[in-house]
């Protein structure tokens, strides 16, 4: 299959409200072509909304959609020529799987030979080829997750919109459908916007993730560096298990919990600094331990086996609360038990500070 | 008995408190069918004793003796074939009448949200509240020859002589559609709220305008309800019999009128419980025909 380019997306201005509720405010975003987008926001933060615009489905109050050079923001859903999977899947219950597949081919007058050639394609796509001429109830959620796929990704659409599409499947079906979308996606190379929930699945699966809050674009990044600098609070919560501590700024010394911290590399500049504390990057270390890690005295105070991990439960001398995540791995020398006094060290890399921005 | 208590303690050893378990739950079972006891005797005394004694008053002559002379005369006399070929034919007329008038009423409260909805509902459903009787004597006020609708319309010019608008076929499909509305607009609107909003956007997302999405994805959808409600409505009217006797000024003769003239003019009960079987005999025929003929649910799926 010979297929047209994909094509980049650009957002500017688009705003929606309802009533006194902004559910997108101003929103500016670039999608690359061929790019794996997520929008990833807890519920209410507008993604979804977003998602409803780029798919035709909800009229904005104002800003500009193009897809490629064209502007599209007044296309009707019918003619914008997207795929979409729906997180319902929004299966045709009275076509079998290969009619609900055919069903856009039709609609673009594919004659029948060519048709049904394709749909067998589009089915093999996504190991269903022998489930053509199933009804749509006799199938599993993950089968029914596949024949969405295939049936939006069949006509071959520049761009495909995935909205939570694998938030109905249970854990292990859900990660193995995260790595088969990934790959399918590496091989087609459409320009994709996803939207989801899920900070692990949105880290998974991404090229880059725009985080939504409250209608905005609380920051836009690639996965790894929204989880180990995220520019507000807010992400750094969403994005990972994290601590905070307050930090104070003394003539250009940063200072946390009565210790000077050594930082790798300039804090963000903002009134109010905290020092973010990712529990598997703090580490126990002995007394003796190195001068280039920032380092706590801290007290157990519980201890939680978790199977992959142990959580360490502490306090600092100040009484913030502090949490470490260890490997469970047996015998390890140092195993403290709650009561102990214990240091803890963070290497200048992991001692990010984010700007405080009140959440 | 030694032997029988032993084997009981051994049988209680290995699915201990089997009997018991089992017990318990046939005392469940007949505790739930005792609720339906009061409506089973109900519908035995009110339905199935008198349709079973009007069936065999069919078969009876005046003199006493069995007979199946009714029932030879509905074949002998053509007057009854064309009644019932009349009852078939203007019920099926009022049915079609009610699909082309209800669906897209239908379809109208279905897009609706929900509070709008609601009260439009209360619109569709007022008819019921109010005597059948009542409702049809309004038609005929409203129908006559100086009745509101004649008057009005030679005052603004639409016509100058009054239209024959009842005691005849056009007055009894009018008040036979509108007491007969809300039976179709009912199930209707139900199959049309049970299908998922997200079908008819995926069908635009995949290309299809709002009309090919309506024909190819929502009309297939609420064809089961549409069936339904067709069904019930052409059920109904087949053995209706106020408002075509009202409205029809007696040109108007369906199955039901003539059982009333056979019992009222003739005091004929055998002639009446025959027409009384046959009428019943052929609602059941259609009814099997036509479930059979339209296992939509078993094709369509549910709509969810």
């Amino acid at each position: 299959m010979t297929r047209a380019a994909p094509l980049p997306i650009s957002i500017r201005g688009l705003t929606k409200t309802y009533g006194a509720v902004t559910a997108l405010d101003s929103v500016d975003l670039d999608v690359r072509s061929g790019e794996f987008l997520t929008l990833l926001g807890p519920s209410g933060s507008g993604k979804t909304t977003l998602l409803m615009v780029l798919a035709g489905f909800i009229r904005p109050d104002s800003g500009s959609l193009m897809f490629g050079g064209t502007e599209v923001i007044r296309r009707p859903p019918h003619q914008r020529d997207v795929g979409m999977v729906f997180q319902n899947y929004a299966l045709f219950p009275h076509m079998d799987v290969a009619a609900n597949v055919a069903y856009p081919l039709k609609l673009r007058r594919v004659p029948p030979a060519l048709r049904a050639t394709r749909v067998a394609a589009a089915l093999d796509m996504v190991q269903l080829g022998a489930f053509g001429t199933r009804r749509i109830d006799e199938l599993s959620g993950g089968q029914r997750q596949r024949v969405a796929l295939a049936r939006a990704l069949v006509f071959e659409p520049r761009i495909v919109l995935m909205d939570e599409p694998l938030s109905a499947l249970d854990k292990q079906l859900r990660e193995r459908m995260q790595i088969e979308l990934r790959q399918l996606h590496e091989k087609l190379g459409t320009t994709t916007v996803y939207v989801t929930h899920d900070q692990r699945e949105a880290l998974t699966m991404s090229d880059r993730i725009a985080v939504i809050n409250g209608g905005r674009i609380a920051q836009l990044d690639s996965p790894r560096a929204l989880y180990e600098n995220p520019a507000s609070r807010f992400v750094a919560e969403f994005i990972g298990e994290s601590a905070f501590l307050k930090v104070e700024r003394v003539d250009g010394v940063l200072r946390c919990a009565g210790q000077t911290l050594t930082v790798a590399s300039p804090p963000p500049d903002a009134a109010s600094l905290l020092l973010m504390l990712r529990p598997e990057r703090v580490r126990i270390v002995d007394r003796s331990a190195g001068e280039t890690l920032n380092v706590f005295d801290a007290e157990v105070t519980s201890i939680v086996y978790q199977g992959d991990s142990v959580l360490l439960q502490a306090v600092l001398a100040d009484g913030s609360p502090i949490r470490v995540r260890t490997s469970g791995a047996g015998g390890s020398p140092m195993a403290p038990s709650a009561g102990d006094r214990i240091r803890l060290g963070l290497g200048p890399a992991d001692t990010v500070l984010v700007a405080d921005d009140g959440n | 008995m030694a032997t029988s208590v032993a084997s009981n303690a051994d049988a209680d050893v290995r699915a201990p408190h089997a009997r018991a378990l089992r017990r318990d739950a046939l005392v469940e079972r007949l505790a739930l069918f005792s609720l339906s006891a009061p409506a089973l005797i109900l519908v035995t005394v009110i339905m199935v004793l008198p349709v079973a004694w009007l069936f065999g008053l069919s078969f009876v002559a005046d003199d006493g003796s069995l007979t199946l002379e009714h029932y030879r005369r509905l074949i002998e006399q053509p007057s009854y074939a064309r009644t019932f070929v009349a009852t078939f034919q203007i019920s099926l007329v009022t049915t079609a009448i009610c699909v082309v008038l209800g669906y897209p009423l239908a379809y109208f409260l279905s897009q609706l949200p929900q509070r709008a909805a609601n009260l439009c509902m209360i619109a569709v459903l007022l008819p019921f509240w109010t005597s059948l009787l009542v409702r049809t004597y309004a038609w005929l006020v409203l129908l006559q020859r100086q009745g509101l609708i004649n008057t009005w319309g030679i005052k603004l010019g639409l016509w100058d002589e009054p239209l024959a608008l009842v005691h005849n076929l056009t007055g009894t499909l009018i008040g036979m559609v509108h007491i007969m509305l809300p039976f179709l607009v009912l199930p209707v609107l139900e199959s049309m709220r049970a299908i998922d909003g997200s079908l008819t956007k995926a069908a635009a997302n995949l290309g299809a305008s709002p009309s090919q999405a309506f024909r190819t994805v929502f009309l297939p959808l609420s064809l089961p309800g549409l069936f339904a409600g067709a069904l019930i409505v052409f059920i109904l009217c087949l053995g209706f019999y106020v408002t075509p006797a009202v409205l029809g000024g007696g040109k108007v003769i369906m199955v039901s009128n003539r059982i009333a003239n056979d019992i009222e003019l003739f005091f004929n009960w055998g002639a009446a419980s025959a027409l009384g079987v046959v009428l019943l005999v052929l609602t059941l025929a259609f009814l099997f025909v036509a479930t059979r003929l339209l296992k939509f649910d078993r094709i369509i799926g549910s709509g969810r």
